[in-house]
Formats: C-alpha cells, sequence, structure tokens
C-alpha cells in the first residue's frame, strides 16, 4: 500500500557567540577539557546564569529570517533530567514562551516551491561531553567546556511530505542561518544537528499516523538515508496490519538501518517550570526594527535577484547563492569587470576557481585571487588578448603564486594572441603551399580538414594565434 | 564592658577615632568564643589566626587611611550557604561536608572589600530547610538564652552567635523567616532585604525567588550599617536590581510622627501566643506614643501562604538541589555499580531527610498532570499575596506584626511533626512571597525569660522606613543590649 509520508524536523543550531549563553567562558573549539570553564556553567552551588544578549540578538535574527513572531517577554525554564554531562541537574531551556513562533520557510524541490512552516525557535543552552577512554581503570569523565554553548532549537510543522523536501528544508534552513553569520553550521561537529519526526498515514486521511523520532543524522546525505529507511519500516508494519511503536530511534549509518533506543532513554517527565534565576527577555519593537534593518539579503531573495539582474541561468545563481561569500565575490567581479562579462564571470567562478578551492578543500574566503584579478583577466579575454585556453594557464598562475596581474603575466611570459592579419596570413599561406595535396581534398568536400589547418597555424605559434583571425585567413583563401 | 559585647556602631566609632584596634576587638571576640562556644555550638569553621590576619590588615588600612568603612576591622560570622574561597561552605549538609568553592559570592567580596574581618562559618538547617537549625547534618546549636531551647532556623547559628556575643554581626539568608525568625528567637535584630537588593550570587540556592541574603545584629543601627555594605545590583545576578542604594544610616533618625503602621489583623489570629501578643501589642502602643498613626488593615490571603510557598519553595528547591549528583563536586556514595546507583545512593545517604521530604514534595508539584494544580495554582495564589500587601501599602507606610507565634520551642519539640514546624512561619513567609523587605527586632521576654520579638514590614525597596520604625523603637523600648548570662563573671 502506499502511504503519504509526514516529516517534521527538530534543528538544534550551535550559535558562533564568542562566549556563552550564561557566563563569559569563551566558546572556542578543541581546548583542552574543562578550559572553558567556571562556576556558573560547571553548575557550582550558587553560581547564578546572566543571560549573554548577543544570544537574543542572533535568536530575533533567525526569527525575523524565516518570518516568525517575536515574542516580547518570552520566558527561560528549567528542563530537569539528570545525566553526568548535565552540570546543574537542568537545562536551561524555554518552553511556554519561547521567543520565535509560528515562520516559515520556503524550499524547492525538482522545480516546485513549497513553503514549511515553522512552529517555534527557542534559546537553550548545550550539555557536555562524556568521555571513556579505553584503558583498563574503567572510569569516565566530563568535558564542560560544551556546557553552556548557545543552541537555537529550530521546530518546524510536519508539513514535509518526502525525504527530498526534508533534505530541501534542512539545507534551506540552513542556508539561511549561515547567511546570517550566526552560526558555522557544521552538520559532521555537531554544529547544526538534526532530528526528524516521521509517521505514515494513508493518503487522504486526517490524522497523523504513531510517529518515531530519528536522531543522530550527522549529514544531509545520512538525513535522507535515515528517513527512506525508516519510512520502508513503518510501511512494512503497517501492511502487516501491525502499529508503529512511537519511539526514539538512533540513525545507524554504518549498517544504514535505525534502532529503537528503548531502554536506553525512558520516557522523561521534564518538569519545566520558569527559571527564577533569569528574568523575561523583553524585546521591544526598537530592538527588533534595529536587528531587521541588519539583516543581510536572504538566499532566496540573492538567488532570484542574480538570475534577474545578471541574466545567468537560474541554476548558476543557485551555485552562486550556496555561499554568501561566493555570491559576494561574484558580484564584486561583475562590479570590475562590466555588465557583459556576468555570465562568464560565473562560469569562471564555478568552474575554474572551484576546481582550485575544492582541489585545497578551502572556501572563497581564503581564495588568493582577488575579484580585481579575476575581472582583469575576463577582459583580457574579452578583447582578444588572450584565448580562454591561455587564460586558463594565466589563472593558474595567478592562483598558485597569489599574483592578482594576469596583464603583467601575460607580458611577461609572451602569452599575448598573435593577432597581426599580416603575420598571420604568411604563416596561413606557408601551410596551404606545404599541404596542397590537403587543400585539393578539402576543396573536394573533405570539409572536416579544415580543422587540420587551423590546428597546424596554432601548433607553429605555440597556441598563441588569435583562432578568430586564422579562421577568416583560410576561408578567405581556400573557401 | 568588654569589646566583644559592643554593637558594630559603638566599635565603628572607637575604631575610627582610633582608641582601639581591630586586633583588640577581634582578639576580644576569638576570646570570647574560646570561652562559650562549647555550648552554643554556632561555628561550623573558625578560623582565629586568619581572623587576626585580616584584623592586622585592617589596622594597616587604617593607619594608611585606605578604603576605610565602617566595617573595616568588624568581626563579622557568615552562615554556612555563602560561598567562601577561605572555608569550606557545607551548608551543614553531609552532602557538601567537605566542598570548598573556587570563588567568593558577591557579599563576601564586598565584605571583603569593606574590611570586615570574617572569622568563619556558622550552622544552619541544612540546605536553610527548617526553622530550628535541628536540621543540621554537622552540629547542634542551642538557644543562648536557655539551652533547652533551639536557636531558631534555618539562619540559627548566625542568631545565636551574635546573642552570644561570638560575633559582632553576621550575615544569614531568609527564605521563609530564616533570618527573622531566628533572631527573634535569640533575642536580636534580623534584616530579610527587598528581593534583589543584596546580589544572592554565590548564596547556595534553596529557592531562588524567595532567597535573600542579609544582616543579623545587635542594634537596627547595625542592621543599616551592614546592608549599607552588601546592599546593590552585581551584573552576576540577573534577580539584583539597580534602584539606588540610599544611605540607610542617615534614614534611621527621621522622625516617625505621621507615620502610618498597619496592624493585620489576619496576624493576630489564633495560636498566638498571649505572651506574644502581650509583648507585640505593647510595642505598638510604645510607637503610637511616638506619634505613629496606628490602623488596623487586612491581608486576606494570609491562610494560603503557608501552602503557597511550601509548593513554591519546594519546586523550586527540587531543582536546585539536583547538581548534588556525586559527579562533580560534594559526597558520592562509594563502591556503586553504574550511575544511576550511584546518583540513588548518593542523594540517599547525603541529603537529610527534611531536604528529602522536600525534593520529593516539590517533584511531585512539578510533576506533569500535577503542575496546573500545584505549581502553577501556588503562582496565582502568591500573586493575589502580592497584591493584599500592594492594597495594604496604600493606607499604611509600613506593617508591624509578631514574627512568630511562640518563643522559641524546646528541642525534639516540633521535629517530628513537620506540619507544625511548617505552620510556626506563618506570620514571616507571606513577606517572602511578596518579596518585601522586613525586620524583627526584640519586644520583650516571656515568663520563662525568652526573647520576644516584634516584625516590621515595608513597600519594595522602602527598606529606610523599615529601619527608622525600628530604631525609634529600639531607643525607646530599652531591650538593647540585653544579653543571655552566658559566664560566671556575667552573674
Ligand atoms: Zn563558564
Amino acid at each position: 500500500m502506499d502511504y503519504e509520508i509526514v516529516i517534521g524536523l527538530e534543528v538544534h543550531c550551535q550559535l558562533k557567540t564568542e562566549t556563552k549563553i550564561f557566563c563569559g567562558c569563551s566558546t572556542s573549539f578543541g581546548e583542552l577539557p574543562n578550559a572553558n570553564t567556571c562556576p556558573v556553567c560547571t553548575g557550582m552551588p550558587g553560581a547564578l546564569p546572566v543571560l549573554n544578549r548577543k544570544v537574543v540578538d542572533f535568536a530575533i535574527r533567525a526569527g525575523l529570517a524565516t518570518n516568525c513572531r517575536i515574542v516580547p517577554n518570552s520566558v527561560f525554564a528549567r528542563k530537569n533530567y539528570f545525566y553526568p554531562d548535565l552540570p546543574k541537574g537542568y537545562q536551561i531551556s524555554q518552553f511556554e514562551l519561547p521567543i520565535c513562533l509560528s515562520g516559515s520557510l520556503e524550499i524547492e524541490v525538482e522545480g516546485e516551491s513549497k513553503t514549511i512552516g515553522i512552529t517555534r525557535i527557542h534559546m537553550e543552552e548545550d550539555a557536555g561531553k562524556l568521555v571513556h577512554p579505553e584503558d583498563e581503570f574503567g572510569v569516565s569523565y566530563v568535558d564542560y567546556n560544551r556546557a553552556c554553548v548557545p543552541l537555537l532549537e529550530i521546530v518546524s510543522e510536519p508539513d514535509m511530505r518526502s525525504a527530498a523536501e526534508a533534505v530541501a528544508y534542512l539545507k534551506a534552513l540552513r542556508d539561511v542561518m549561515l547567511y546570517l553569520g550566526i552560526t558555522d553550521g557544521n552538520m559532521e561537529e555537531g554544529s547544526f544537528r538534526c532530528d526528524a519526526n516521521i509517521s505514515l498515514r494513508p493518503f487522504g486521511q486526517k490524522e497523523f499516523g504513531i510517529r518515531a523520532e530519528l536522531k543522530n543524522m550527522n549529514s544531509f546525505r545520512n538525513v535522507q538515508r535515515a528517513i527512506d529507511y525508516e519510512v520502508e519500516r513503518q510501511a512494512e508494519i503497517l501492511d502487516e496490519g501491525g502499529t508503529v511503536v512511537q519511539e526514539t530511534r538512533l540513525w545507524d549509518a554504518e549498517r544504514g538501518v535505525t534502532r529503537s533506543m528503548r531502554g536506553k532513554e525512558e520516557a522523561h517527565d521534564y518538569r519545566y517550570f520558569p527559571d527564577p534565576d533569569l528574568l523575561p527577555v523583553v524585546i521591544d519593537e526598537e530592538w527588533i526594527e534595529e536587528v531587521r534593518n541588519s539583516l543581510p539579503e536572504l538566499p532566496a531573495a540573492k538567488r532570484r535577484r542574480l538570475a534577474a539582474d545578471y541574466g545567468i541561468p537560474a541554476s548558476d545563481a543557485e551555485m552562486l547563492c550556496a555561499d554568501r561569500a561566493l555570491a559576494d565575490y561574484f558580484e564584486a567581479v561583475v562590479e570590475l569587470a562590466g555588465a557583459g562579462q556576468a555570465k562568464s564571470a560565473a562560469n569562471w567562478i564555478m568552474v575554474e576557481l572551484m576546481k582550485f578551492l575544492n582541489e585545497e578543500k578551502v572556501g572563497i574566503i581564503a581564495c588568493p585571487v582577488t575579484p580585481a584579478g579575476l575581472a582583469e583577466l575576463l577582459g583580457l579575454i574579452a578583447d582578444g588578448t588572450i584565448s580562454g585556453k591561455i587564460a586558463k594557464q594565466v589563472f593558474a598562475t595567478m592562483y598558485e603564486q597569489g599574483d592578482n596581474a594576469p596583464k603583467k603575466i601575460v607580458e611577461r611570459e609572451g602569452l599575448a594572441q598573435m593577432s597581426d592579419a599580416g603575420e598571420l596570413a604568411a604563416l596561413v599561406d606557408e601551410i596551404i603551399t606545404a599541404n596542397a595535396d590537403k587543400v585539393a581534398q578539402y576543396q573536394a568536400g573533405k570539409t572536416k580538414l579544415f580543422g587540420f589547418f587551423v590546428g597546424q597555424v596554432m601548433k607553429k605559434t605555440g597556441g598563441q594565434a588569435n583562432p578568430r583571425l586564422v579562421n577568416e585567413l583560410f576561408k578567405e583563401r581556400i573557401g | 564592658m568588654e569589646l566583644f559585647e559592643c554593637s558594630l556602631e559603638e566599635l565603628a566609632g572607637m575604631l575610627a577615632q582610633k582608641e582601639i584596634s581591630s586586633v583588640e576587638v577581634t582578639r576580644s571576640v576569638l576570646g570570647r568564643i574560646a570561652a562559650v562556644e562549647d555550648r552554643i555550638g554556632a561555628y561550623l569553621a573558625l578560623d582565629e589566626a586568619g581572623a587576626l590576619a585580616q584584623a592586622e590588615e585592617a589596622d594597616r588600612r587604617r593607619a594608611g587611611d585606605e578604603g576605610v568603612t565602617p566595617l573595616t576591622g568588624i568581626p563579622i560570622g557568615l552562615k554556612d550557604l555563602l560561598s567562601t574561597r577561605d572555608f569550606k561552605t557545607t551548608c551543614a549538609s553531609k552532602m557538601l561536608a567537605d566542598y570548598r568553592p573556587e570563588y567568593d559570592a558577591t557579599v563576601v567580596t564586598r565584605l571583603k572589600q569593606a574590611g570586615a574581618v570574617l572569622l568563619g562559618k556558622l550552622n544552619m538547617d541544612e540546605f536553610a530547610m527548617g526553622s530550628s537549625t535541628e536540621n543540621s547534618a554537622l552540629k547542634k546549636t542551642v538557644n543562648p538564652w536557655d539551652f533547652s531551647k533551639v536557636p531558631g532556623g534555618s539562619s540559627g547559628g548566625s542568631a545565636a552567635a551574635v546573642a552570644a556575643a561570638e560575633a559582632i554581626a553576621t550575615l544569614g539568608s531568609d527564605t521563609g523567616g530564616s533570618i527573622r525568625q531566628p533572631a527573634s528567637f535569640c533575642g536580636v535584630v534580623g534584616l530579610k532585604p527587598s528581593y534583589g537588593r543584596v546580589s544572592r550570587y554565590g548564596l547556595v540556592a534553596f529557592a531562588s525567588s524567595l532567597d535573600q541574603i542579609g544582616p543579623v545584629t545587635l542594634t537596627v543601627a547595625d542592621a543599616a550599617l551592614l546592608l549599607q555594605a552588601i546592599a546593590g545590583v552585581d551584573p552576576r545576578d540577573s534577580t539584583a536590581v539597580a534602584t539606588p542604594v540610599p544611605d540607610y544610616c542617615a534614614a534611621l533618625k527621621k522622625e516617625i510622627r505621621g507615620l502610618k503602621l498597619g496592624v493585620p489583623r489576619e496576624y493576630f489570629a489564633a495560636g498566638l501566643d498571649p505572651e506574644v501578643e502581650a509583648a507585640v501589642r505593647l510595642a505598638i502602643t510604645q510607637l503610637e506614643g511616638l506619634g505613629a498613626e496606628i490602623v488596623e488593615i487586612s491581608l486576606p490571603h494570609t491562610d494560603y501562604a503557608v501552602a503557597t510557598y511550601y509548593l513554591l519553595a519546594t519546586a523550586e528547591a527540587s531543582s536546585n538541589l539536583a547538581r548534588y549528583d556525586g559527579v562533580k563536586y560534594g559526597f558520592r556514595a562509594a563502591d556503586c555499580d553504574g550511575l544511576k546507583e550511584m546518583y540513588f545512593r548518593t542523594r540517599a545517604q547525603g541529603f537529610g531527610s527534611e531536604v528529602k521530604r522536600r525534593i520529593m514534595l516539590g517533584t511531585y508539584a512539578l510533576s506533569s498532570g500535577y503542575y496546573d494544580a500545584y505549581y502553577r495554582k501556588a503562582q496565582q495564589v502568591r500573586t493575589l499575596i502580592r497584591r493584599d500587601f500592594d492594597a495594604a501599602f496604600d493606607s499604611c507606610d509600613a506593617i508591624v506584626s509578631p514574627v512568630c507565634p511562640t518563643p522559641a520551642f524546646a528541642f525534639g519539640e516540633k521535629i517530628d511533626d513537620p506540619l507544625a514546624m511548617y505552620l510556626s512561619d506563618i506570620l514571616t513567609i507571606p513577606v517572602n512571597l511578596a518579596g518585601l523587605p522586613a525586620l524583627s527586632l526584640p519586644c520583650g521576654f516571656s515568663g520563662a525569660g525568652l526573647p520576644i520579638g516584634f516584625q516590621v514590614i515595608a513597600a519594595p525597596f522602602a527598606e529606610e522606613t523599615l529601619l527608622r520604625v525600628a530604631w525609634h523603637y529600639e531607643q525607646q523600648a530599652g531591650w538593647v543590649g540585653k544579653r543571655p548570662q552566658l559566664t560566671e563573671e556575667e552573674v
């Protein structure tokens, strides 16, 4: 039987503030265990949390960028449970009154766009990390460096109907958060993690089916695979007349299956209540407007604008906008090279530039070729100084040596195209004379030989002859 | 008169005149402690050498005129739930019996900056839960006026130490009466400031929305001096408010003629000991004689205060005390098989029975399915109680009442009857629920020679009014300086 798939996602997004949400400790990654701790984030008796205003700022940004309503008086609540990585025995989170409510995000799947509802966004603190060394002592340790690092939890409505939609939503959400500059969005390192609620129902049925919650999917691909697996698993149960158990299941990427977490995590009563150590978060219109005015152009708007303003294909615009810095780079190049070079700039960035960046696994930020350098190079191609092929060679020099003066490189290395008609005509004549038999064959109809003649000239000039001129000269002489 | 018998104000005057040194005062107090402490049992930790070193430093400061305050060189004791780098901070619990904080509470930092001499740490009910100090897991503290009677609680050590002249002043904490009730039982002055007046940073939390640190002293002026040093906004405590701190000492002597004092009818209900009622009524009459206008008021939701308090305070406590899990610091049960067993046994063995009772009550009140009926309802009633006071302060400037329905009771009298113990806080609890400042000061003695306390309550952040009323009464009534007889020479 065919079922309708219903998916809702809960995303935890680690915020890249300099200090933690409730104390002054650094959030930097990779320090020695417990180096970034203080009485507050280790839950010492008597220590009190003080809210980092930057976290609120970031949460408002996330809310506005996802069309949420910003709650003027949101409240921090304690989520009570015991675990050694949780220093206070409760996590400070938000429950009844989160900072953002009822937003939405546009996604696009196979050319169709769709709006996914966002139920809420709330602020909370992360927990520490257990360390189990594999030694003979059998002792576990706790590292509280991550404890109290700020997180946003972004909860979607159960609006997604396929794994592809879920992945598209996740990508779109991550793009937005990256554009806002509030997270590094690293899924492998867990700074952007997602849990998925999945249920099936017969098409046409109004009520949702019983859902399972999937955890531990640390890449887009794993989200896709885990959901596909889970859909199949639930469909089999339903086909056999069984009932899906409402539970949390862990995705095992190695085996490609989801596994029940029952027994490990019993049903919790978190006993949420407002945290008496923190005041309600009061946000006035002025603050919201201030944040709104500082919002960058978001990915969807940028894609539309790039395609419209520069006349580049939607697919190019999408590729360039995958990274805000890449899109900015593109615009900087076009600004310098002129609007006529937009298409060519897009091609060069997506093909040649990306090839080098991907080889070194670095982002556009680390690119040694500046927008001005690339713009100058595009100019040299446009005015016929060099051919596209030579340009690639020049580009390689620019990238490898961090030399952003392509004109000088061309001069220094004598790479300028031969565009002197007289000089080229002599060469063309020479080739015609030397290959009289082939000229005859060509004129008898073997037109493919034209390429051979041009190739001979290019060979003689070390590739520097202007191919357009050479073509013209042959056409004039041998028809 | 010995130096240890003097008030903070007197000593500050003599120190300022350089008639005496801090080392002399500190030696005098340490001598007194040596003489009486084995019978009183107020201190959980005492550092004589450290105290003398601080006294010497205070004298140097004074000689060099560097940042001298009225507290410079004054020996002070701290309730053992105020975090101190220099002393263990046990909360009188087995759970923290060996815990030494890595930081000082904000009030401790302020006292150090003011140049006070920190003597040591004082006994209390475990985690401030109790009204008799009988819940201390570490020590028994007696009432200096009658060793068969409790000193009150939870700041029993803080009150007994001042009464027995084992400290010139002390700090306590008050969640439902824990400063005022022991002050009343021990015949000293206890001030619970408005919620938010004093930073709670470093105060080991019992119930965060109710806890407040305050002074226990011999006189009202002493309370003003000590409050002056500890009050004020703190970037480490979001609930400490930025309202400017006035000059409390300057406020004391403003006359009280024309001030309206409200007498809440519900606070003189059945169960009030006749001797207590008589002493308090007499005090009210004396205030009227000083020109105050006495008006009867009503606080209609008083009856619900104890129930409300025991839902909210225990709910917060159940969460605040979750951190004592054997993982990071403090007690951990030995030889546990696995995490769960470590949790269960650590908490079963580390906490005393009253603490466990309150954790269970609070956990229940917050549980899903009960939250609305208990916790949320209690919050709503709390609002009603606060409104009672708001309305009352429309018709009066301060409220006067008894502190506790009875004088100090005997050891063992209520310890097996938690409800009777809880009800003894009925006249102090509403103040905490409403976040108000209130002060307890002596207003006489029972036939059996036990002190009786008188409570003055003011509107939020109106500590000046409170201190002013109390000071004028104190000057008039002449109870100041009445000390229990503890040594042969004092006969
Ligand atoms: Zn910290």
